[in-house]
């Protein structure tokens, strides 16, 4: 079974993060591989290896100016990495960047397509179902467990009160849930191995988008404003009296 | 006023509609005269309630057979966009099922969707404020395109607030041919057991991080908020690592929640999980790091371990019970 999964080199989120005058996120600093990402990575590992034949295919869009963090999903087993890269992309909206992935993606007609619930820069959470709508593809969303059983995934799928077990037939379109697998981390040996593996980089010309990328994004960031800073109070090194200091405050606000 | 038309999406919870559709029912009235709610399952169960919140017509897509509902209803609804018009904008609960609508929704219409949105204000249009960088910025955005904007809110950004309205008027919204993009299929639904509080609606929320140190310790946690009776949560970290279920995470990612104590232990505040907790009315942090970031907004920080700060907290608050 072949798989592909949706990955995102985003800015270290450990490091100070800070917006163009555009208000686009500066990603000007080192990229590195979304951890978010690397469940899906692991999880199509996994699959394709229960499967026993097929492969992982990562894709991706943004700069690709840097490409270490497709090379460490290259390195955890990915077989391949795909980005598409072009300056027209540049402030794409999550549609916009589902329409690109769709037709990178479509060319490779995978059997299942993983992605994160949303990436851990822009969060915006919608991506992976507008793919699956413009796939024309069944989508399950919060996957806390993955099995394949020939041509029908079954997903546990996260919901309020628990979860609820859902299938569809493949190909279809699943995002997971950080924590549902361990992701591995490359060897030494997956670490050299990736250096000689495929990263194909695309333009929005050769995917015929074009046209589709041209027409903009419908939505507009007008201004960016300090949000109210919310005032510290009392702060104890605790002196064995920690426990009571805790009590003697949830007594003043009356919550016991 | 220039917004006219809002369509809310009133999504079905344990035979009433979710607290979070409450909120945009009541938000939406107060920026447009013409509020529609949309809904799937049973629809006159629903229609005193969204009219009690102030929506004039009840749009329901009826029974699913089964189907997770983001697919057939994103169909329905784009149907309803072409039968009836489209309004300014179709405001959506951030859940796991508005969201996959908002998707399916966004590019059925071709249209673009703002996401993690807690204001909204009639500016020449429709605005939408987005917390950015754990909540010390706020960034507000606009709709350039043709309606409808689709608009993803998160809880708690709005109060629920009855309007005291008349039942709204049922109109059935058919879905369509769906094709392959409706074949995913609820197969059973589990509920975990719980006890106490939901946690977006508990007064006392006990949340752990990865300072706890291992999932075992995790169980302090969940006897603090037993014994507060509120209920637990937890940093992204410990969610990543496998220690607890998404469901229990708070913040950028996971669940917003405003209770009127915050306990945060051995969190060490990252902008992903402030952005979740920062509206709460008090906050207290226990972490052995004295710089911790969290402590920049705890009303009372203890700068201690856990491993004794808490045991001993347990012990307090159980002689008093």
């Amino acid at each position: 079974m072949n798989v592909v999964v949706c990955a995102k080199q985003i800015p270290d989120p450990a490091a100070p993060q800070s917006l163009e005058a555009s208000n686009n996120l500066n990603r000007s600093g080192k990229l590195i591989l979304d951890e978010a990402d690397t469940y899906g990575v692991e999880m199509a590992l996994q699959l394709v290896d229960a499967a026993g034949s097929g492969e992982v295919t990562v894709v991706s869009m943004g700069s690709a100016a840097d490409v270490a963090g497709l090379r460490n999903a290259l390195a955890m087993g990915a077989a391949k990495a795909v980005i598409v890269s072009d300056d027209a992309l540049r402030g794409a909206d999550a549609l916009t960047t589902a329409k690109v992935l769709a037709a990178a993606i479509g060319r490779l007609e995978p059997d299942l397509v993983l992605a994160a619930t949303e990436s851990s820069d822009g969060y915006t959470g919608t991506l992976p179902v507008q793919l699956a709508e413009l796939l024309d593809l069944p989508s399950i969303t919060f996957a806390k467990k993955v099995t394949v059983n020939g041509a029908t995934i079954s997903v546990e799928r996260q919901t309020e009160a628990g979860y609820d077990e859902v299938s569809a037939p493949l190909p279809a379109v699943v995002t997971v849930t950080a924590g549902v697998v361990e992701p591995r981390y490359a060897s030494f040996k997956g670490i050299m191995a990736a250096k000689s593996k495929p990263v194909e980089i695309l333009s929005v010309a050769d995917l015929g988008l074009s046209d589709v990328v041209a027409a903009g994004t419908g939505q507009e960031v007008t201004r960016v404003v300090a949000a109210e800073a919310r005032q510290s109070g009392e702060k104890y090194v605790d002196d064995g009296d920690g426990a009571q200091k805790i009590v003697a405050f949830l007594e003043s606000i009356k919550v016991i | 006023m220039t917004l006219t038309s809002l369509w809310v999406l009133a999504e079905p919870s344990n035979g009433s509609l979710s607290t979070a559709s409450l909120e945009l029912l009541s938000a939406a009235r107060g920026l447009a005269s013409n509020v529609a709610a949309i809904t799937w399952g049973d629809a006159s169960a629903a229609a005193g309630l969204a009219g009690e919140y102030g929506a004039s017509t009840l749009y329901s897509v009826g029974d699913l057979g089964g189907a997770l509902p983001g697919a057939p209803v994103a169909s329905a609804i784009a149907r309803l966009v072409e039968t009836h018009g489209a309004p300014d904008a179709i405001l959506i609960p951030t859940s796991y099922d508005g969201r996959d609508v908002a998707g399916r929704l966004s590019a059925k219409l071709n249209r673009t969707v703002l996401t993690n949105v807690t204001g909204l204000a009639d500016n020449g249009g429709l605005e939408t404020e987005h917390p950015i960088f754990g909540g010390t910025q706020s960034a507000f955005a606009h709709f350039t395109g043709e309606a409808p904007g689709i608009v993803v809110v998160r809880a708690k950004s709005f109060a629920a607030e009855s309007a005291a309205g008349a039942p709204a008027a049922i109109v059935e919204a058919p879905t369509g041919e769906l094709g392959a993009s409706g074949a995913a299929r609820v197969v059973a639904s589990h509920v975990e057991e719980r006890t106490g509080p939901q946690l977006e609606d508990a007064a006392v929320v006990v949340s752990g991080g990865r300072g706890l140190g291992s999932a075992d310790k995790y169980s302090m946690i969940e006897e603090l908020a037993t014994l507060l009776k509120g209920a637990a949560g937890a940093s992204r970290a410990i969610v990543d690592a496998g220690w607890v279920p998404y469901s229990r995470q708070v913040g950028q990612t996971g669940k917003t929640v405003k209770p009127t104590v915050y306990l945060a232990c051995a969190i060490s505040g990252a902008t992903q999980h402030m952005v979740g907790m920062k509206g709460s009315k008090n906050i207290v942090a226990v972490n052995k790091d004295p710089d911790a970031p969290i402590f920049q907004i705890a009303d009372l920080g203890i700068v201690g371990d856990v491993n004794t700060v808490l045991p001993a907290l347990i012990e307090a608050l159980r002689q008093r019970a």
